[in-house]
């Protein structure tokens, strides 16, 4: 009963979605105000029933009721709780609610928070975001119903793929969402300010907090989907360019150029039609994403459906999102204007290099995912594009970007002067050469790749201090270090943070690259090894039952010069209901080291094969990313994002940017 | 950092007792491993095996989900690692195995694909993109130059601009 229950909630949200399609958008075209403000309504309606259907499905999955199909194969009566809970979005058909429910969160967290923008708009908003929502709803209903029954029900259900029996799995789509999902805001801002004729600096501005929250998420979802591939693979490696880590990395990358866009066109009202253009991509991308992992063309870990039907949902709602809203700005393209001229060498030059690097980058990615699948479609052969590939054109792209990160911040708006950065610069390019030669020789070997990320990597942060360290020379008018640093927004010190966590991620990954060791050998109880400096000693073997599965398990006592570090308890998992063996590898998590131990093959009762990594530095590659995540997260929740929107919107919107001038002079 | 599920210190439990069952019999296995003895390295030949595995980090495991042949512990992975391995010792030289795993598997074994015809788009496209979006910014820079006249502030404008803002002319974030 509850599962029909869930499906006819789900049958009422779509209608519900398509009536917040249509009536606030035509409201707004005839001037209807009873149609324009349906959405407000509409929204949270939307929102109401979808929340039911997803209890009725969690609800299924904790009481373990196999008559739901989708439950008897993402679920058993062993698995614990808290993975039932998670196995709501284990496979295809939940994730898809999730996504939905999601969805319908960002359009009434839109309608909450947005009482200060124009009616209009909002209905705008909001009738965009209902059509993708309806779409998707129609996606689910028609093609991944969760709530199928299968009857008669099994005795048992076949059990959560063990990969994903792991509190990052639990924790991963959700963000991932958060952040794909979160793009369809700035989509549909975008959309409105399209259909309303008016991009003008209010639209920048409502649209840039949003964006950067959608970025966030997505952002925090990279990073975990990266982290638990670490630790619950079992290799040892944290990015493996598998085409679904790059169906979400696409849009990082498209997603971090249009924040950085967006800056343009707030502040100076240049770029409107790229950031439009951009926000439109950054959501195909998200869409894309979406289309390669559920559809099942691609075949990786991660790629648990293969069914027809869905992939050609997906594409040809993605040709209907992409071609009408590119239709629409081709439309308008001509009533957009160029906005705050600059010079060639200004921070707005620097920042559309930086938009242009990162979606070639962006591109590049997308080509090598999408190559061996389109030279496969037209029998051209099979081939694969992996990780020697995407090094070598990735890297000498997002070279350059990285080192325009040291430079754009300090660039003056409108017109810059090269001797002038050049010499404000100086000591921050001294500190990066300097590091860059200290590190390798403190760490015993020299190499060209680690050199050259350690001195990208101390530019960043160095060059990040310096614009910090310049500006409290110049604020003059507050006295004491405490009230300088508070002259400057949330807005700077959430970028400083970003651009530093990227310098944290690049000296990660270039000293795990460059130092890290690993060894490969077969132990008995009593045998150790010695890996980066670290001893290793098995010194017992059990059998663990688990909840649902039984582990062989490791016990390795680690010293260093004969002082005791840790000990760690590696496992080889067989879960009972699918068979499979699973390596859970034991981690000694550290700010400068891991020490990482997986178990590979028995040998024989006593003797296991071992792999022992020890892995300088490799959490500041996370580090890194989280840091990113939090400098978002700061400048999002800039003050001016609350104070005076209103009343700037409310100005007369046909001269928003005769000001602009003045700030710049006063700079 | 500690990711480990929240069952975890439940299992634990568990598992003291399951270990106190077992630690009659460990012990006497202990005992004979007492003395600490350097564990073997897991190849006959290290030096070999690094070259292999260097070597297969690059390679596909055919019949996994994406893995690299040097992390598979897949059958056929296996095999073809062994198979590897006897054409190294026979003193075959790295680009003999590529091109015996190619003829044999096709390029479909191969993570960096080769350049040839069909493969020409997927090497040149992001230089064709960078050039793209290099002449997009160009083009964009220009027009922009072309068309936006901008009258200067004269020195009253300035000076009331000034006045305007006042002290709390904030520097201006990104």
């Amino acid at each position: 009963m509850i599962p029909e229950l869930g499906h006819f909630a789900l049958i009422l949200a779509f209608s519900i979605a398509l009536a917040q399609g249509i009536f606030p958008l035509l409201g707004v075209a005839r001037g209807n105000l009873t149609w324009t403000r349906m959405g407000h309504t509409a929204v949270f309606g939307q929102f109401l029933f979808i929340v039911i259907a997803f209890g009725a499905l969690t609800h299924a999955f904790i009481k373990n009721d196999f008559s739901v199909l989708y439950v008897a194969s993402n679920s058993n009566s062993m698995l614990p709780v808290q993975y039932r809970i998670a196995g709501v979005w284990g496979g295809h058909e939940g994730s898809m609610l999730l996504w939905v429910l999601i969805l319908a969160g960002w359009g009434g967290a839109i309608a909450r928070f947005s009482r200060h923008m124009s009616e209009e708009f909002v209905a705008r908003v909001l009738g965009v975001m209902g059509l993708v929502s309806a779409g998707f709803l129609a996606f689910l209903l028609l093609t991944s119903n969760p709530f199928l029954r299968l009857i008669p029900a099994p005795p048992d259900g076949r059990d959560l793929n063990p990969l994903l029996q792991d509190i990052g799995m639990v924790l991963h789509p959700p963000m991932l969402y958060m952040g794909y999902v979160g793009f369809s805001v700035a989509f549909a801002i975008a959309i409105a300010a399209l259909l309303s004729g008016r991009l003008d600096a209010a639209w920048a501005r409502w649209s840039r907090p949003w964006t950067t929250l959608a970025w966030v998420f997505l952002t925090l979802g990279v990073a975990l989907g990266s982290l638990w591939a670490y630790y619950e693979l079992g290799w040892g490696g944290w990015w493996f360019w598998d085409p679904v880590e790059n169906a979400s990395f696409i849009p990082w990358l498209v997603g971090t150029a249009l924040i950085h866009s967006l800056a343009v066109t707030e502040r100076r009202g240049a770029f409107k039609g790229w950031t439009v253009l951009l926000a439109i991509f950054t959501f195909s991308f998200s869409l894309l994403g979406t289309f390669l992992v559920r559809s099942g063309v691609l075949t990786s870990v991660h790629a648990f459906a293969t069914d027809p039907a869905r992939g050609i949902f997906v594409l040809v709602f993605l040709g209907i999102v992409v071609g009408g809203a590119l239709l629409l700005f081709a439309s308008r393209a001509h009533r957009i204007g160029l906005g705050g001229s600059f010079h060639p060498i200004s921070r707005e030059s620097m920042l559309l290099l930086n938009n242009v690097m990162l979606v070639v980058a962006a591109g590049s990615v997308l080509l090598g995912t999408l190559y061996p699948l389109v030279l496969d479609a037209l029998e051209l052969g099979k081939i694969s594009v992996g990780r020697p590939y995407f090094e070598v054109v990735f890297i000498p792209l997002m070279a350059p970007a990285m080192f325009l990160i040291g430079v754009g911040p300090m660039a003056h708006w409108k017109k810059a002067s090269l001797p002038n950065l050049a010499t404000r610069l100086r000591w921050a390019f001294v500190v990066g050469v300097v590091t860059a030669l200290l590190v390798p020789l403190a760490m015993g070997k020299w190499s060209a790749p680690v050199s050259l990320g350690i001195l990208l990597a101390a530019w960043i942060v160095a060059s990040s201090v310096a614009g910090l360290l310049e500006r409290l020379r110049q604020s003059r008018d507050s006295v004491g270090l405490l009230a300088k640093l508070g002259a400057n927004s949330r807005s700077y010190y959430g970028m400083l943070l970003a651009h530093i966590g990227v310098g944290v991620f690049i000296a990660g990954v270039a000293l795990v690259q460059g130092y890290e060791s690993e060894k490969d050998v077969r132990m008995s109880v009593g045998d150790s090894i010695e890996v980066g400096g670290y001893r290793f000693r098995l010194d017992r073997l059990s059998e663990v039952p688990g909840p649902n599965y039984t582990a062989s398990r490791g016990e390795i006592s680690v010293t260093r010069n004969e002082r005791a570090v840790t000990r760690m308890y590696p496992e080889k998992r067989t879960y009972r209901t699918q068979q499979n063996p699973m390596t859970e590898a034991a981690i000694d998590w550290g700010f400068y080291r891991d020490l990482y131990v997986s178990l590979g093959e028995r040998l024989d009762s006593t003797t296991w094969l071992v792999r022992i990594h020890h892995k300088p530095f490799v959490e500041w590659i996370w580090l890194g990313w989280l840091m990113m995540a939090l400098g978002g997260l700061l400048a999002a929740l800039d003050r001016r994002y609350r104070v005076s929107v209103g009343a700037k919107h409310r100005a007369p919107a046909s001269a928003p940017r005769l000001i602009e001038p003045v700030g710049a002079v006063a700079r | 950092m500690n990711m480990a599920p929240a069952g975890h210190r439940m299992l634990e439990r568990a598992n003291l007792i399951m270990r106190m069952l077992f630690a009659v019999a460990l012990l006497v296995m202990v005992q004979v491993a007492a003395f600490a003895r350097e564990a073997a390295p897991a190849a006959d030949d290290p030096a070999l095996e690094e070259r292999l595995m260097t070597l297969a980090a690059g390679l596909r495991c055919l019949v996994c989900q994406n893995q690299t042949l040097a992390e598979s512990q897949a059958d056929l992975a296996v095999d073809m690692r062994n198979e590897m391995r006897k054409q190294m010792r026979r003193g075959a030289s790295d680009q003999d195995v590529i091109d015996f795993l190619v003829a044999r598997y096709g390029d479909f074994v191969l993570y960096r694909p080769p350049l040839k015809a069909t493969t020409l788009l997927l090497w040149s496209g992001p230089a064709i993109l960078l050039l793209i979006g290099l002449a997009f910014m160009a083009r964009s820079l220009g027009r922009r130059r072309g068309h936006i006249v901008e009258a200067p502030l004269t020195e009253t404008e300035r000076a009331r601009a000034q006045a305007l803002l006042g002290a709390d002319s904030e520097a201006e974030p990104s």
